[in-house]
């Protein structure tokens, strides 16, 4: 595309980033009290916000309850004015859908459902401000959203996207980079045991480079683990300070 | 009309000297606890490949050779025996079901009962079979988190300052006005819709909001700390405990009087 140069000859980005530099992660957790477990974060510019309500009985119709596990439902929605143009439908439409289905299929992976049998677990992600990579900010907060509520998880999922530009991989892409129209691959990853929770991909890339981009996006996902345990650690210390005993 | 508007204000932090010299073991899900395999896993862990993995963020407990991490907020897990507090959603249809209960019981009553087994799935039975167990009548609930109440031998008290608590294990916490006849207790089936008098719904009020302040703080609940909050705010007006600067005066003073209590 010309005009923009998303990587320079030096291997500085369009924001002044190097190719597997992540930007600037800031989390909460327990930002709203009425919810089980809350969490806000914000990625660069993009922000992202998560609660979680359960484990409680399934609402709706019984038919749906599992017997053996909790049924995790997610749903995702983007604010009107996150973008660039106004959006017309926060939710609903098929981007949502999708991003629902998606999220729904990382966490359960990540919780241990076994534990609450014929119960829901409602997760929902609203995002304030999209500046590429929502996928990733949401499956962060909402990760953060469960521990605060308590909900028992096989370990952390970390998300990252990554994308590929001039035979070098970029890790945490931003709107510009994603606009621009090169392949982008969005990885779930449950740091400790490595394990890859989603991975989702849908451009042209050539296999060759495909490790390359995987490993980009498994180190910046574990990078991402390093912030958000401690966000966790420091919110449990100070917790554990203010009960005392 | 009076209004008041309080701009934001950069949070906090924590004070460390708050803590107690006792460190703990503090874990995240996904942190190995321990490889020895002699002990007994509990809640919050989960064997993984020869180690035990915690599954919530919150603190080790050790007891002997069983080993659980207390997650800080946790969904209400029931034990037999435990006090609960809660609204009557939804009941059985059946034929004797009808002819008995519907005269006592109805969808949307607020009831105590007692815990009388738990499933294995988690779901729990309760019974109301003693006269300090059933329909509750007048006065204000407050829902927290189940893990801030503290467990204690009774938990139905009747406080020094005019008013009485139920504080139900599963976080669901019953002020009313103190029942003038000892044989008159908050439970049974029939309603006190007697008035109340100002004097008794200011104690439920104030009261009210010592318990939101304490949830906020992240103080544990029990008739001790919440007599002591109460008579910590007298000097303040009811409507102005929730207010940031009053809230973490009171707590403070709260707090010292604990320590001096227990020391």
């Amino acid at each position: 595309m010309a005009g923009l140069e998303l990587l320079s000859d030096q291997g500085y980005r369009v924001d002044g980033r190097r190719a597997g530099e992540l930007r600037k992660i800031q989390a909460r957790m327990g930002v709203f009290t009425q919810a089980d477990g809350s969490a806000y974060i914000e990625q660069g510019n993009t922000k992202a916000l998560a609660v979680v309500y359960g484990p409680h009985e399934i609402r709706g119709s019984r038919a749906r309850a599992l017997p053996d596990r909790a049924l995790v439902n997610c749903q995702y929605s983007s604010a009107t004015f996150s973008t660039g143009e106004r959006k017309k439908r926060p939710h609903g439409d098929r981007k949502s859908c999708e991003m629902g289905l998606q999220l729904r299929q990382t966490f359960d992976a990540a919780i241990l459902t076994q534990l609450h049998p014929r119960s829901q677990i409602d997760i929902y992600v609203q995002v304030l401000q999209a500046d590429g990579g929502t996928y990733a900010a949401c499956v962060n907060a909402a990760t953060l959203a469960v521990m605060d509520a308590g909900i028992p998880m096989r370990d952390f999922v970390c998300a990252c996207s990554a994308g590929f530009v001039d035979g070098t991989a970029l890790a945490d892409l931003s709107h510009v980079e994603e606009a621009a129209g090169g392949p982008q691959l969005a990885l779930a990853l449950l740091p400790a045991s490595g394990q890859i929770a989603l991975l989702e991909m849908d451009a042209r890339l050539h296999e060759d480079h495909l490790e390359q981009v995987l490993e980009t996006a498994a180190q910046a996902a574990r990078d991402v683990h390093t912030l958000l345990d401690r966000v966790v650690r420091q919110h449990v210390h100070e917790a554990s300070i203010l009960l005392g005993d | 009309m009076a209004m008041e508007m309080r701009l934001p204000v950069a949070r906090k932090p924590v004070n460390e000297t708050l803590g107690n010299e006792t460190k703990k073991h503090l874990v995240v899900p996904g942190d190995t606890i321990t490889t020895d395999t002699g002990f007994m896993r509990g809640h919050g862990t989960y064997m993984g490949e020869e180690k035990l993995i915690a599954s919530v963020a919150g603190s080790v407990e050790r007891v002997n050779k069983l080993i659980c991490v207390k997650a800080l907020k946790t969904r209400y897990n029931g034990e037999v025996g435990d006090i609960v507090v809660g609204r009557i959603t939804e009941r059985r249809r059946s034929a004797e079901d009808e002819l008995a209960m519907r005269g006592f019981l109805q969808e949307g009553d607020l009831i105590s009962a007692e815990v009388q087994a738990v499933f294995s799935d988690g779901a729990v039975s309760l019974h109301t079979r003693s006269l300090k167990y059933g329909k509750l009548g007048q006065g204000v609930l407050v829902q927290v988190s189940p893990s801030l109440v503290k467990r204690q031998k009774t938990h139905f008290h009747d406080l020094p300052c005019g008013a009485s608590v139920i504080l139900g294990n599963n976080g669901f916490i019953w002020i009313y006005p103190t029942p003038e006849h000892k044989d008159e207790e908050a439970g049974g089936f029939i309603a006190n819709m007697e008035p109340v008098s100002l004097a008794d719904r200011e104690v439920i009020s104030r009261l009210r909001n010592c318990i939101v302040l304490m949830v906020n703080q992240k103080m544990m609940l029990y008739d001790t700390s919440i007599l002591y909050c109460y008579e910590v705010s007298l000097p303040h007006q009811i409507k102005d405990i929730l207010k940031p600067k009053i809230m973490e005066e009171i707590v403070m003073e709260t707090r010292q009087r604990l320590l001096e209590q227990e020391g």
